[in-house]
């Protein structure tokens, strides 16, 4: 046992016969970071789970050399298996709030580890708890420990879920997407946590989607797509000069090294027509003072909005950005017509369209329902799955009083626009993709020829190569029908990308409201400066570029985030 | 933006008070659904026809004398306005007193104390064994291939459609005439309470292990249960102390139904195999217009139903302590 080294050797996993892994090798040595990186469906998460035998039922999974401190792991009976686990490797998954018993308090969790590989007494066990709570950073370990994950901030959680995985010490630890769904400020101290495992001699395997924590952990990085390794190499050169073409343009879909305007994808399908004028129009939607208070389980009122300006003109892209619970989602829901406020107003086109209580009526407002869309985060769950493409957009056009006979035609016209094959009509949303998905929900919005669409986190849930193809899509349809967008997100990158002028939100409040170009050349408010400080980067682009964290929200955990949402909505 | 709260105030200690709110406004709620079973029992008596002096005096078949149906009318207050009996009626319930059974010249409380004992060993006896049968069945077989599964819910739904009446006769038949491992009738010890347990137990099990088979194989398929299995914990211990927590909440709401399907189960059951008990003493009241008995049952019944819908909401909140934060 004295040389923990991993050695992989042409790793391969198959489902059924069809392989999802094929000829995956490397070395990871105590001390070191080797990084798994690529999209969805690329093989990353199941090879990392077959190297503690958990591949799944009816994975085969096979290598020339799997072993790990000189014993072979695929030899190892379950009993074997169980005695590694937790034990010599530890593992760590994305999302604690899922990934930790919900109905258990942290500290059990920790303590489970320590019980099944019979670490020292119950005291010592109560002990080590604690011990390993306080070595992650997290505050106030006795209370803390005694919480549920449902209890705990994001980043708390999350510290506590490293804490289960470094129970015993193990010489190795797989963290599975560690910080995704995390804020950007609380990513980049759980990224310290990781480099203080990697500097205490642990060796450390990272999976994830996200070049630029990539870039701030590991030594080595291997590149997946669809199973198969298309590049790989020291960290460095991988992301400096990538040889391979996939690598060049997971690099380069990154939003935020590009300018608004510039293109992330390479195609372009259409040329626009006709170019509407940009620059400032009419003022179409603005909201004055508003706030809003809801009353919280513990029987107190919180402000979740508080004296909230904002101000869309025609054309034009007003980006709102801010961390969960800074009231984003509460500004959306308002500016939609959804949400009364508590106090202010928002007006449309100068006349009054909501306002505290039933100061404006529904009534009053369905004629103009039509100049207003939406698109949200997870479009499968604003979908009757039972429908097809055809009749979601069918119906659009319904409530938008277009007659049956015109529809057909009308509704090739917007799959042409959102550039879907016309064969797709006829799928149901459960059978396509996530970007087909949200290009369904885009040529629903724009199905009643809106004046604006309200967008809430709409590229949040995609892959990078997904999500450049979508922002370039909307970039185009505002070129062409002259569309303002009300954009939401988390994502510093995607605003940066897509606006015209930033709101930034904390805590319910605007800390600052600039033009895109200046408040990311010269941010005002120290808020603003430590999110773009937390943010992390990629090697040797200065510190003027900024490479935010994509894909937070990852797709298996959509429904899951739009609840927790909701709840902070409402 | 997170509740201060939190950081003060002793998880534990928390859990426990909020728990004792909540049993409080159940309890609270509880009183009122009983009231509203006296009222509503009372007057659907009353529109009931034939004249209860009858009952009193014998039934149908009898024929006092008008001197006596008067002397009875007036001992029973039955001579005074609906709302001056029904006043009297509710003052002498919240003394504990239910009356005398027309039919068993007995206090009801007495013929309750009796026999209700009997019909409680058999409600919970059967939903007992009604869980165990579930847990045996679902937490071992969930998530187990299609074959298992398949099978295992096909099993499921077989019993939920069997009717406690045809059962109660196949358990009889086989078990009792048959084989003679158990007494066919009477109420007396542990043997004579299997068959009709079982004849309970085995329809509930087949419909409270579908909801719960579900919802095992919906959480087996969680995150928190990967993480489980990298510490290293096994398969059977995996199931039971993470998987199996999750996976009861539907099954222990439908419980709390269950308890009103098992007294309305219980009252035939009593009948086929001849047991003591209050649901052969309600059949028996309804046919002989025992007003005071059918009030006593009738109490009796929705009572255990709303404390043990108490108890079921109660164990939900302590299986799951997140629903506190939504309702507390």
């Amino acid at each position: 046992m004295s040389d923990k080294t991993l050695i992989v050797e042409a790793l391969q996993v198959a489902f059924a016969g069809v392989d999802v892994v094929r000829d995956l090798s490397f070395t990871l040595s105590p001390g070191r970071c080797v990084a798994l990186v690529g999209e969805s469906g690329s093989g990353k998460s199941v090879s990392a789970r077959s190297l503690v035998g958990l591949a799944g039922s009816g994975a085969q999974v096979s290598a020339r050399r799997l072993s790990f401190a000189g014993q072979d792991l695929l030899s190892l009976s379950e009993r074997q298996w169980r005695a590694v686990r937790g034990k010599d490797i530890g593992f760590v998954l994305q999302d604690a709030l899922v990934s930790l018993d919900p109905l258990r308090p942290v500290g059990k969790e920790i303590l489970e580890v320590l019980q099944t590989h019979g670490y020292g007494d119950r005291h010592s066990r109560s002990a080590r708890v604690h011990e390993l709570l306080e070595r992650v950073g997290v505050p106030d370990v006795a209370l803390r420990a005694r919480q549920r994950s449902g209890q705990l901030s994001g980043g708390l959680r999350q510290r506590a879920l490293i804490a289960s995985a470094l129970a015993l010490d193990p010489a190795l630890v797989i963290a599975d997407e560690p910080t995704t769904a995390l804020d950007a400020t609380v990513q980049a101290q759980i990224l310290a946590v990781f480099r203080e495992i990697k500097a205490r001699g642990a060796a450390l395997l990272i999976i994830s989607h996200d070049l630029a924590v990539v870039a701030q952990l590991a030594d080595e990085v291997v590149v997946l797509r669809h199973g198969e390794v298309v590049e790989q190499g020291p960290m460095q050169q991988v992301l400096r000069q990538p040889r391979h073409a996939y690598t060049q343009a997971l690099l380069a879909a990154v939003p935020s090294a590009h300018p608004r305007g510039q293109r992330l994808s390479p195609e372009r399908a259409v040329q626009p027509a006709i170019a509407a004028p940009r620059g400032p129009g009419e003022v179409l939607l603005a909201g004055r003072g508003l706030g809003k208070r809801y009353l919280g389980p513990d029987g107190l009122l919180r402000q979740v909005l508080e004296d909230v300006d904002f101000t869309l003109r025609a054309g034009q892209t007003l980006g709102i950005v801010g961390e969960s619970g800074s009231g984003k989602t509460t500004v959306a829901r308002i500016a939609l017509g959804l949400l009364a406020p508590d106090q202010g107003e928002v007006l449309y086109r100068g006349q009054p369209w909501n306002g505290p209580g039933d100061a404006v009526s529904e009534a009053r407002r369905r004629p103009l329902r039509g100049e207003i869309s939406v698109i949200y985060q997870d479009p499968l769950g604003s979908f009757d799955p039972r429908w097809s493409v055809a009749q979601i957009l069918d119906d659009a056009l319904h409530v938008a009083g277009l007659d049956a006979a015109a529809r057909p035609a009308r509704i090739a016209v917007l799959l042409e626009q959102v550039r879907l094959p016309a064969a797709l009509a006829q799928r149901r949303p459960l059978q396509l993709s996530g970007g087909q998905r949200q290009r369904v929900a885009i040529a629903r919005a724009i199905a009643s020829e809106p004046k604006l669409i309200i967008c809430d986190e709409p590229v949040s849930a995609l892959d990078v190569s997904v999500q450049a193809q979508v922002l370039d899509l909307l970039a185009d349809l505002q070129e062409q029908l002259g569309l303002a967008y009300l954009f939401i997100s988390h994502d510093l990158g995607v605003i940066r990308h897509v606006s015209d002028q930033v709101l930034v939100m904390r805590h319910g409040r605007v800390v600052e409201h600039a033009p895109v170009e200046q408040l990311f050349a010269h941010p005002a408010h120290e808020y603003t400066q430590r999110l773009l400080g937390a943010v992390p980067h990629l090697p040797g682009t200065g510190s003027e570029l900024v490479v935010p964290p994509l894909d937070l929200e990852h797709e298996a955990f959509d429904l899951f985030d739009e609840s927790r949402l909701w709840k902070i909505a409402i | 933006m997170k509740p201060t709260s939190l950081a003060v105030t002793d998880p534990r200690r928390e859990r426990w008070a909020a728990l004792g709110r909540r049993a409080a406004v159940r309890l609270g709620g509880g009183a009122l659904v009983l009231w509203a079973v006296a009222t509503l029992t009372f007057f659907a008596m009353r529109l009931m026809p034939g004249d209860p002096v009858l009952a009193i005096l014998g039934g149908p078949s009898s024929n006092p004398t008008p001197e006596a149906i008067e002397a009875a009318r007036i001992e029973y207050g039955l001579d005074k306005p609906v709302a001056v009996q029904y006043l009297l009626y509710l003052w002498r319930l919240l003394q504990g007193d239910l009356g005398v059974s027309y039919g068993q010249h007995l206090p009801v409380t007495r013929v309750l104390a009796e026999q209700g004992g009997a019909t409680l060993q058999l409600t919970f006896a059967a939903l007992l064994l009604a869980w165990l049968l579930v847990l045996l069945l679902t937490v071992v077989t969930a998530g187990r291939g299609r074959l298992v599964g398949g099978l295992a819910s096909l099993a499921e739904t077989f019993s939920a459609s069997l009717p406690h009446f045809w059962l109660g006769v196949v358990l009889l038949a086989v078990f009792a005439f048959g084989l003679r491992w158990f007494p066919p009738a009477g109420s007396d010890g542990l043997a004579s309470l299997v068959l009709p347990a079982f004849a309970l137990a085995i329809p509930l099990a087949g419909f409270i292990a579908q909801v719960t088979r579900e919802s095992l194989e919906l959480t087996l398929e969680q995150p928190f249960v990967l993480t489980a299995r990298t510490r290293g914990l096994s398969d059977l211990a995996v199931r039971f102390r993470h998987v199996l927590r999750h996976a009861l909440l539907p099954g222990v709401s439908l419980s709390g139904w269950a308890i009103g399907a098992l007294i309305s189960g219980a009252v035939v059951c009593e009948v086929i195999f001849s047991r003591k008990g209050v649901g052969r003493q309600l059949y028996q009241a309804v046919q002989t217009q025992d007003m005071p008995l059918v009030i006593g049952i009738s109490l009796v019944v929705a009572a255990s139903y709303v404390l043990a819908n108490i108890l079921v909401d109660l164990l939900y909140q302590w299986i799951d302590p997140r629903q506190q934060e939504v309702t507390a």
